[in-house]
Parts: C-alpha cells; sequence; structure tokens
C-alpha cells in the first residue's frame, strides 16, 4: 500500500543571488531556459493536491529570482495548497511583499546565515545580504504573515547560536530552525570547512534545549541534528516516495531534493508523465520504495520501518552505492567514514560556486 | 483567555484521508477525536469557560474534570504553535 504524499518540495528556480557554501542543490544547476512556465507549475500544483498533498514549499534557488513569482504563489493557493515561501529574503520590496500577500501566500520561511553581518556576508558571499534579510523580515511581520527564521548551522557560526535565537525573537519570527549542514550537493564539497566538532554539537543541542523551555509558547525551536555523530541514520523523508516529493526547477520529479546527486537514476518529468503517475509508477519512486530493496544489515532490521536505512544519497556520495546502509548507521560497515571526516574537519577555507 | 488559530494556523478537512488536520508553517497536527472536539470550539470569541461549558453540555461530563483536560491540552497546543492567546 503506498500512501499519497503529504507535501511538495517545488524548486522554481536554481538562480540565487547567494553563494552558500552548504547549498544543498546539485553541483551542476539547472538553466533558466531550462524551467518550468507558469502554467506547468499551475498544473503541478493541482495535480499535487488531487494526489493529496496538502502543503507546497516553493523554494529553489532564490524563488523570487522568478519573475512569475507571484503567479506562481496564487497558482498554489488555488489548488488550495498551503503555500510556503523559503527564500533568502534579499530580492523582496514591499510592493512584492503585498502582491504575494494577496495572492494567498500562507508563510515564510526567512534564512540567516549568521547571527551578525561580517560573519553572515562571508558564509553567503553577498554584500548588504543580511540588512536586506533584516528588512524582509519586517516586511513579512508587517504584512502580518507568520515568519520562520531558518539558521543552517555549522562549525563557522555555532558559536552565535544564542545570538541566532535572539535575532529570531527580535525579528518577530515564531519559529525558528536550527538546521544543521547536511552533506549533499555542493555542501560535500565544503565538508571540512563545515563540520562542527562534537562538543559544538552538544553545546547546541544544549542551547536549544535551553531555549525552547525558555521561550516556550513564544518561539517554536526546530532542530536538525547533523548526521556525522550520530549512531543511527535519520529516516530520511520519512521514507523514499512515502510521504515527500520534490519537483525540480526543469519539472523532475524526485523523492527528495538531492535525489539526482545519485548517479544513473532516471527522474520522471511532469513535461511527460503526470505527478499521479510518476509517484505510482515511477520506478525511481518504487527503487528505494518500503523495506524489499534493502540488503543487510538493513534486510531484517527491527529499525527497518523506523528509519527506512536513512538516506540514500547520503549512502551513495560515501560509499558509491545508494543501496548501501546509510553509514550514519552504526551497523554500516562503511560507519568509520564519518568520523574520519569529522577528524579531517578544520580551518579550511570554503568554496564558493563559480570560482575555481 | 480566548484561544484563537495564529495566522498561518487553520483547521482543515483533509479530504484524500478521511480526518482533519491543523496546518501550520511547515507542520501539520493531527488531532485525536478529543482534541478535534476542542479545536472546533476555538473561534477566537470563546474563552476557556465557553469551551468548557460546550463540551460538558455535549458529552453530559462533569465540568471540574472537562476543564483540567482542556487546560492541558490548549497549553500544549500554544507551546507547538498551533493556537496563541
Amino acid at each position: 500500500m503506498v500512501n499519497a504524499p503529504l507535501a511538495l518540495l517545488a524548486e522554481l528556480t536554481h538562480r540565487c543571488p547567494l553563494r552558500c557554501p552548504y547549498c544543498s542543490n546539485p553541483v551542476e544547476l539547472s538553466r533558466a531556459s531550462a524551467e518550468l512556465a507558469t502554467a506547468e507549475w499551475a498544473r503541478v500544483f493541482r495535480e499535487a493536491a488531487d494526489l493529496g498533498c496538502l502543503q507546497v514549499h516553493l523554494s529553489g534557488g532564490e524563488p523570487t529570482a522568478r519573475r512569475d513569482i507571484v503567479e506562481i504563489v496564487a497558482a498554489a493557493h488555488e489548488a488550495g495548497l498551503y503555500t510556503n515561501l523559503i527564500t533568502a529574503g534579499v530580492l523582496l520590496d514591499a510592493a512584492l511583499m503585498q502582491r504575494l500577500v494577496a495572492a494567498g501566500l500562507d508563510h515564510v520561511q526567512l534564512s540567516v546565515q549568521d547571527a551578525e553581518e561580517a560573519g553572515a556576508e562571508r558564509i553567503g558571499g553577498m554584500k548588504g545580504a543580511h540588512a536586506r534579510k533584516a528588512d524582509a523580515a519586517r516586511l513579512v511581520r508587517e504584512a502580518g504573515l507568520p515568519l520562520t527564521l531558518n539558521a543552517v548551522v555549522h562549525r563557522q557560526n555555532l558559536h552565535n547560536l544564542p545570538a541566532l535565537i535572539a535575532l529570531a525573537l527580535e525579528w518577530g519570527a515564531g519559529r525558528i530552525e536550527v538546521a544543521h549542514v547536511q552533506y549533499y550537493g555542493w555542501a560535500l564539497a565544503n565538508r571540512a570547512a563545515l563540520l562542527p566538532t562534537r562538543a559544538q554539537l552538544d553545546e547546541a543541542t544544549r542551547i536549544v534545549e535551553a531555549a525552547r523551555a525558555a521561550h516556550r509558547g513564544r518561539l517554536v525551536l526546530d532542530y536538525v541534528v547533523p548526521d556525522y555523530h550520530a549512531a543511527r541514520p535519520k529516516a530520511c523523508m520519512g521514507g523514499w516516495g512515502s510521504r515527500f516529493l520534490a519537483v525540480s526547477p526543469a519539472g523532475r520529479v524526485l523523492p527528495c531534493h538531492a535525489a539526482e546527486s545519485i548517479a544513473g537514476m532516471v527522474f520522471p518529468n511532469v513535461r511527460e508523465v503526470s505527478l499521479h503517475e510518476a509517484w505510482y509508477r515511477g520506478e525511481a519512486f518504487e527503487r528505494f520504495r518500503g523495506t524489499a530493496w534493502m540488503p543487510p544489515p538493513c534486510r531484517g532490521c527491527a529499525n527497518a520501518e523506523k528509519d527506512w536505512g536513512g538516506c540514500r544519497c547520503q549512502a551513495f556520495a560515501l560509499t558509491g552505492e545508494a543501496a548501501n546502509t546509510d553509514p550514519a548507521c552504526v551497523l554500516s560497515p562503511h560507519h568509520g567514514l564519518l568520523a574520519a571526516a569529522v577528524a579531517e574537519a578544520g580551518q579550511a577555507e570554503f568554496r564558493y560556486r563559480g570560482v575555481a | 483567555m480566548i484561544p484563537r488559530f495564529p495566522r498561518g494556523v487553520r483547521l482543515q478537512e483533509d479530504k484524500a484521508r478521511g480526518r482533519w488536520i491543523v496546518m501550520a508553517p511547515e507542520r501539520m497536527f493531527v488531532p485525536d477525536d478529543t482534541a478535534l472536539e476542542v479545536l472546533r470550539l476555538v473561534d477566537g470569541a470563546r474563552d476557556v469557560g465557553a469551551i468548557v461549558d460546550a463540551l460538558a453540555a455535549k458529552f453530559d461530563a462533569p465540568r471540574a474534570e472537562i476543564e483540567a483536560d482542556v487546560a492541558a491540552m490548549l497549553d500544549d497546543l500554544v507551546a507547538k504553535g498551533a493556537l496563541a492567546w
């Protein structure tokens, strides 16, 4: 029995004015000319709603880099989806905010690279970005929309975690997502510069728990832990092809936004098939759905239907074989790769996209 | 004290799965039958006392018992960001 998906990640474009070293988009980005048109996205949203999706995350790249972002929000809203804009905020102005609200936008998730300007602009690779984000937060709140601050944390900004939480309160966010970097796509190229130490991780966890208690009822804290210090893998996407689907800028239908990093997989495209067809009959979705595909030690494991073997993209990136047990699992024969990567991490320089 | 759904949070029918859910920013909650009874009475006008009265009448149950359950449930939903005061 295949469940219907709950949420759609719509990656509207790979274009982005920021150059975050932990970008989870593929190393090879889609060109603007390959992007789906407004009407194609409108059809995708209707098909997603018909399939049982309740929420759409409008993301990228930077979704507001699309000139038709207002029409896209309107189409998602008209399809009956809860519309969430995941943005860096640097292209938002009062007029655009007003049009997005009128189009039916429900929520904004705003990224922030660090708690203070110098760090934020070094990490994001864009001058003036931090001040524009502060403006964007104000515009969202003035429009009456709920705001989530998304803080991706790593070796080079974890010392500012208390200040990031304070920033969420100062900017009027009702929620902050403190997300440790996940090492796919471009982020993997910067792993040595980004991986936190065990002590940093433990301190971050302590800070998050204390802040949850201190700001209960005022600020919701969501916390995404890094795999590299874990003994058990995360239930990536709640299981491959189980709850979630993504559509890439060029229309490929993916079980997770990083899935294109797995070499040799062919994904259905919304230009050729319906979302229904892709979800229920797409070979790529069948490939790692459920537990039948699992080799040992996942096969027969008591946790097989809890963690679903972890993350296929991580298994591929680290072992070269997507069907292997995620090395984050202590039972994986490749588990030692993670400790080795942590041991190698240090003061490496960031590698930015577009810079050799 | 009057509980309300904050902007960006709503109780809606999940027709594909034959249930009601609370949609919230980047998350959703599936209320159990009891929580759903309470959430249906959250309209931004009824205070906690009025919600308890309505439930006591509907289920013909002792008011004090319902009051404690409703207070705990509302507190939990506010902490999750699903409701606000």
